[in-house]
Formats: structure tokens, sequence, C-alpha cells
């Protein structure tokens, strides 16, 4: 058995740390470290509620709307208030077009570099992979950079600048929109489309959205072999990436984008073994067994969890705590929201391999297809005119949840006032559940058991970790906070 | 020779790097090719793995790697008790300010990217439970990591690019001048800040000027109105282009329908106050514009306020433009 520490990594958000037991070149043990620590649960204690709206989003620079929307809900939860409708439409255009543009940059700018990296030159079609995707050299890069710059002229519109604004209140958002400026919110989603359906996909968005089996997505690539979705089904092939990185396969969603009726448009729910039930956030717990935080005897709900940080200790190995949904390890994201939403080609795939790099690629990129003709219907919505924004109430007592979903999964953020300030705020990020520390039943969270039984051989830096950790699209930043 | 950069991230959100890849015309990648500067290393950018990283640091602290400019985004992590152990480089056991001073030894020029590395930041706020601080200051204050009389080996102090997050155009600005050899002491303010950004206040080219100036102040979220005198904003002291340079394509904290909360300041992270409130004493606001005496301030205000058109009064306290420029008359009859 030898011991590796890996780290640091680049092109995922944030500083991670890895340590591998390795045995006769497979992984047998893998611990995941979040070296960073900030406390912005404690820069919160005692600050007026809605200051939170200026603090939570610069937890993290890529997911800065997720947290805004967050800290949004959980407010207009507390004064006991819903955004307008227009309200609630332009709070869905701007938290999809951060979801999507980190979809996008992490396909494009994360992901696919790493098949161009000098250990697959002898790969065949290599020439090629590295022409399109070599790092800071490759040809997609600045094609890909000028279309999501453009694209985020949507958050320049209805919030003002990306990241951190101030546009999403409780009661909506402060900018009001016009009927050219909704016309022009539509060109630039036109725009989106465009890149998409020349270069990502090649083919319509609707028939992105039509694939409904494994085989309909094999075809798909044989037809259109010049898209960069097809080349890279082509590179997972290759490298068998179906085959890797497989967690526990259990996959929360709170849902995302909250709908007229009170449902989402992509559903809520768990998933595992083949089903979907009911999701019962009340069951949550953080485990803190394994962190360097001062733990409690009992795992707590984030309603009365605390973050205190501890020393150096034996068992602890993380900076990050060990969320739990009702004692079991959950796996967030994009594949984990289209499960739970029940698309019939993300269920054909996880049915079969189970959750892996491939599929959460895949579900991603299919994201992108699904959520910018919503967006185009949200954008013919919203009526000129109309409120943007319910005023807000102040609260000496009470408390909220803000349950949304970021781009890399679950985020959620619990605040309890008393007296007029906060007197306790718990966030729980979608990287804490993914690349969350053992618990005190020595469960591993899902990055662990997706490294676990990996084929490593004796390479000192091998690329396949660098598939699995970032097929999961991890925020560090986020994750501890 | 390329101008050659090593971009670190300590304790921050990774934003202004991510607003970085918002440049346009042309893309950060291409804007970054044709002025000759190459990225040593970046995080969210580069290819080299672990190992090519650890040993890329090793080169420069050796100085077998010549590196021009050291740009650090997030603030220093000195907790818990000085020890650095809130963030330590991933894969060394080396608390990451140690790392960060003696890159900063090497670097011919060192930048702090945005208002954490610049001056602690949004990191330090409540009780600075990290024990956060800036390169070259903690808050107003110089000193920070380097201490209070550093220098880089070009003989600039470090750059504070400040702000929560930096505009791409700030960073790229100041990188290809520096790149050109064109970029001098004269070139910052008495914080360090780049004087392309801090000449100009936020109040420069804000499109509600009109409102501010006959005082027709917006009340609630989403008022068209000026947003000085309830809703806390800060353009008419905050030190920035952001209305004359706009953000993606056009927006400005303004523009985006909230208050500027002057977050290339030290100190903003803690306004001694809710940030969308207008302290004030006796109905007039605590802070007032720019170098305006109080005593013109408040006399200006009453006659304009005196003088403001039904047209603005009417349009400052909705949420789109009720009576527009010149239908007055036609409104009122």
């Amino acid at each position: 058995m030898s011991r590796r520490l890996l780290g640091p990594f680049n092109r995922v958000e944030g500083d991670l740390e890895i340590t591998l037991e390795v045995e006769d070149g497979v992984i047998r043990q893998a611990r995941v470290n979040s070296p960073l620590f900030r406390g912005f649960e404690h820069i919160l204690q005692g600050k007026p509620p809605q200051d939170a709206l200026v603090y939570t989003p610069r937890i993290c620079g890529i997911c800065s709307v997720s947290q805004s929307v967050a800290a949004a809900t959980a407010l207009a939860q507390a004064q006991g208030i819903a955004p307008t409708e227009n309200g609630r439409l332009a709070t869905n255009l701007i938290l999809a077009t951060e979801n999507l543009a980190d979809h996008l940059t992490h396909f494009y700018l994360f992901f696919m570099p790493d098949f161009a990296r000098d250990a697959y030159r002898n790969q065949p079609g290599f020439d090629a992979t590295a022409r399109r995707f070599k790092a800071q050299q490759g040809s997609a890069a600045p094609e890909m950079l000028a279309a999501r710059a453009g694209f985020m002229h949507i958050t320049g519109l209805l919030a003002g600048k990306w990241p951190h604004s101030l546009a999403l209140q409780p009661g909506g958002t402060t900018r009001p929109v016009e009927a050219a400026e909704k016309s022009r919110l539509g060109t630039l989603l036109r725009a989106f489309r465009h890149f998409l359906e020349t270069r990502l996909f090649a083919a319509p968005l609707e028939a992105i959205d039509a694939l409904d089996s494994s085989q309909a997505l094999d075809a798909f690539a044989e037809q259109h072999p010049d898209s960069d979705f097809a080349h890279f089904l082509r590179l997972s092939d290759q490298h068998r990436l179906q085959l890797l990185g497989r967690a526990g396969d259990l996959f929360m969603s709170y849902g995302a984008y909250p709908d007229e009726s009170g449902g989402h448009l992509l559903g809520r729910g768990i998933w595992g073994n083949g089903r979907q039930q009911t999701l019962d956030s009340e069951a949550i717990r953080e485990d803190l067994s394994h962190s360097w935080l001062n733990a409690h005897s009992e795992p707590l709900h984030p309603w009365q969890g605390s973050t205190l940080p501890g020393d150096d200790d034996d068992q602890g190995y993380s900076w990050c705590k060990a969320p739990r949904l009702d004692g079991q390890i959950a796996e967030v994201g994009a594949l984990a929201r289209q499960l739970n939403d029940g698309h019939p080609l993300i269920l054909d795939l996880v049915r079969h391999q189970g959750g892996n790099v491939r599929a959460r690629v895949v579900a991603r990129l299919l994201e992108l297809a699904r959520v910018v003709p919503a967006m185009e219907n949200w954008v013919r919505a919203l009526r000129p005119g109309d409120s943007f924004c319910t005023p807000t109430r102040p609260i000496e007592e009470g408390r909220g949840a803000g349950l949304v979903e970021a781009a890399r999964g679950s985020l959620g953020h619990w605040m309890v006032i008393r007296h007029q300030r906060i007197l306790n705020y718990q966030i729980i990020a979608p990287t804490t559940w993914n690349f969350s520390p053992r618990d005190r039943d020595e469960q591993p969270g899902p990055l662990e058991q997706a490294l676990q039984g990996t084929v490593v051989g004796n390479d000192d830096d091998p690329v396949v970790i660098q598939h699995i950790i970032r097929s999961f699209d991890p925020c560090m930043v986020c994750t501890v906070h | 020779m390329s101008y050659r950069v090593l971009w670190l991230q300590s304790g921050g959100c990774g934003g202004c790097s991510l607003s970085l890849l918002n440049a346009e015309s042309p893309d950060l990648l291409t804007t970054l090719a044709i002025n000759d500067i190459e990225l040593l290393w970046h995080p969210s950018l580069s290819e080299a793995g672990t190992a090519e990283f650890l040993q890329l640091l090793e080169d420069i602290e050796q100085g077998r790697q010549k590196l021009d400019a050291l740009c650090l985004e997030g603030s220093v992590m000195m907790g818990p008790n000085g020890s650095g152990r809130f963030h330590r480089l991933a894969g060394t056991r080396r608390p990451m300010f140690d790392v960060i001073r003696s890159l900063a030894g090497q670097a011919r020029h060192c930048l702090a990217i945005g208002q954490c590395a610049a001056f602690g930041g949004i990191t330090l706020a409540g009780s600075n439970p990290g024990e956060a601080t800036g390169l070259g200051y903690h808050i107003a204050e110089p000193g920070g990591l380097l201490g209070v009389d550093w220098r880089s080996r070009s003989g600039l102090p470090v750059i504070n690019i400040a702000g929560c997050p930096t505009h791409p155009g700030w960073v790229l600005d100041v990188l290809c001048q520096l790149a050109a050899g064109d970029f001098h002491e004269s070139h910052i303010d008495e914080l360090n800040r780049p004087r392309a950004v801090t000449d100009h206040l936020v109040h420069h080219g804000c499109p509600r000027n009109e409102f501010y100036e006959y005082k027709a102040s917006a009340e609630k979220p989403s008022d068209l109105g000026c947003m000085m005198e309830h809703m806390g904003c800060l353009g008419t002291q905050a030190r920035a282009d952001c209305n004359i340079r706009p953000w993606n394509g056009g927006g400005s904290c303004l523009r985006g329908g909230y208050a500027c909360i002057n977050c290339t300041a030290p100190g903003f992270e803690e306004p001694g106050h809710p940030f969308t409130e207008t302290p004030k004493i006796a109905g007039i606001p605590v802070g007032l514009p720019t170098d305006m005496p109080k005593a013109w301030f408040v006399a200006l205000a009453s006659l304009s306020k005196a003088a403001t058109p039904q047209r603005l009064k009417l349009n400052a306290t909705a949420d789109h433009i009720r009576i527009p420029p010149g239908r007055q008359k036609e409104e009122e009859s």
C-alpha cells in the first residue's frame, strides 16, 4: 500500500487536495480535503438580515447568483413574501444564465483540455483533440469565450453585472425591463442558441432534448461527427469514461427554476435504485466527525448547526462538513437534476451503468439544450409595465430557508433571525455534498467513493483522476465558504 | 520576450478570475496573446498538473524561472492564530501566506487583484474569523502581508486593482501597460490603485443623474429615481469608472437598479449600517458627494427639490417611465 498526496488541482474552482492509498496500482481509499476556510457563517452572525444579499454571493465568484437567489429565497420565506411574476421570471433568467455559462466553462475550459495533455499524445485522434481543446491554445476556447461573454450580457441587462449583483431581491428583481429590452434579451438568447447549434451540438437544441436512449445518443454522435459534443462522445468511448467515477448512485435535487404554480422546470426529489422518492430537506444532517471543526455529540440539521474551527486533530482531514440525507450519501448536480426530472436519456444511461464521468458530462450538456428554450419562454412571458419587485418587510424574528439548484447542484441557505439580526446562518453548497469527507459511520463522500477502485498504475499524476474529479465540476470556494 | 504572469488564489471567491473571462473585443485569451503576455499558471486556465505546478513554484523561488508579475486574487489567510492553517497550499503543508511572500520577492511586479487581495475585503468582515489581510494593506493601513515599505523588484509597490469583483478591463489594461513597459508610479493613486479607474466617480455617467440633480429619489427596489437619499448608494463618493466603462455589455450596479456599495474602497465590507439603507442625521445623508461642502449640499438640495419637475417626481418612484421628457404639460392637463 502506498500513499500519495495530490494537489493543487487547476481547472477546478478553488483549492483541492486528495490523499490516495494505492495498492497494486488500484485506489483502495481516497480522502478529499478542502484546504481553504474563510468563515462566512461567522461573518454573517449579527448582521442585518438583508445584508446577506451582499455577503453570500461573495462566497463564490462562479456560483454568485445561486448564492444570491438562495439568500433572497430565505429572506422571502422569513418575511412571508413572494416575488412578483416578472421578478420570478427575471430571477430564473439570471440564474439560468449563470448556470448555463458555468456548464459551458466547465466543458470547454475545465474538462476537455485534459484530453489534449501529452499523456495522451499517442492516442488515435490526438492531434484533432489538441487543435480544438488544448488549454489556452485550442481553437474552441476563444470561440466559446466570445459566445459566453455575449450570453452574459443578459446579466448586464437584468442584474447590472456578473458576478456579485444586488438585483436579486426577496420580492423579485431591481431592474424592470421595457419592450425593446425584452426584444434584446431574445436576440441575446438566439445568439447563444446559434453558438450551441453550430459548434457544441451541430444540431437543433430540440433534437438534443429528444434523445431518449443510449442508442439514440450513439446514433447522434455518428450523424453529427463535427460537433464538439460528438468529439466528447468519441473520447468518452476511447477512454471508457462510462466505467469511471461511479459513486453511491443516490441523487438529490431541490428542484430548479420555480414555475408559476409552485413546481419547478426541473423537478425536485431523490432518485435511487431506479425510482424517485419525495425529498424531505428536514432529514439533512451535517456530520463533523472528520472535519477540522468542533463537533456536536450528534450531527445537526442546519437550523441548529454551527461552524467552529477546531484543532488539527487525528481524525479530521478537511475543512468540509459531511452533509447526509437521512444518514445517506447523496450526489448532486446536473445528472441528479435530469434524473429527478425523469429525462429518458439520462434514466437510460444511469439504469445501465450508474452515475459516471460520461453521464455527468452528458447531463450538463443536455441541460444547456433543455434550459435555453425555457429561457426563451421566460423572456416571452415578461410583461413590461408590470411590477418586477414587491417591497421587503422588516423582520423582527423568524427563519427562512432558500433551497436552489446551482450549476453544480443543490445549494441550501438556512437563516435564523432574532431582534432584527442574523442569529445563525448555515450554508450547504453542492460540492459540500459531492466532496464531503467521511462521516462517523466511516462512509466516504461521493468523490471518495468515485475514486475507489480506479486503476492508476504507477503513474504519479494520473490523468484518469483528473477526469473523475472534474466530472463533478467541483466548486471548492463554495464547499467550505 | 513575453511578459510572464503567475496567478494565485487564496482567501477569495474566484470572482475576479471569472469576471476576467467576460473580457470582450477581443476575448481574454486573444487579448493576452496579442499583447505577448504568457500565463505561466492560472488556476482556471492552465493545463499543467500537480507536479508541474509545484516544480514551477520551486523554479521561481530558486530564481530559475523569470517572473514578471505575481497576481494574487483573494485575501491572505493568516489564521488561526497566525498559523496560516486556514489555507495551506494543497499537496504541501505549507501555509499559503508563506508561498505568496516568497513569490512576491521574486516578481518584477506584484498585483493585488480585487478588493480581498488589495485590502482584505469581504473575507475580513465581521470578526475577521480567518485573520484575513491584504498583500500590502490591512484595510486602509499600509502593511498587510508584505509590510509598510515593501516594493517589488521593479520599485513599484503592490498595485491594488481593487473592486469586488474587478472589471475585466481594469486588470487587462494594467497587465498590458506593464507588459509594454508603460505603467509608472504616476499611474497609481494614494492607495496604489490604478488612477485610470479611481480618477473617476461611479456617479460619472450614471443614467440616474437627472434624478440626482433634482433630488428625485427612489424609495424601494426597482424604482427609477436616485438611490443616494434612501437606498444607500455611494456612487457620488465611490471612485471607479463603472458608468463610463460599463459591465457585461452595458450594465453597472446603478444601471441594474441597486446601490453602489463602494467596493473599490478599503473597508467597504463594514459600512456600519445596512448596505442598502442611507444613514441620515436630521434627514440629511451622512455621506455627502465627494468634495462638496455640506452647507452647499443642503442649500442646493433644498433648492433643487423645490424645482423638481413633475415628470421626475413621478418617475422616481415608478418602475417604468410614466412621463417621458417633454410631455409634462400633456400629462398635467
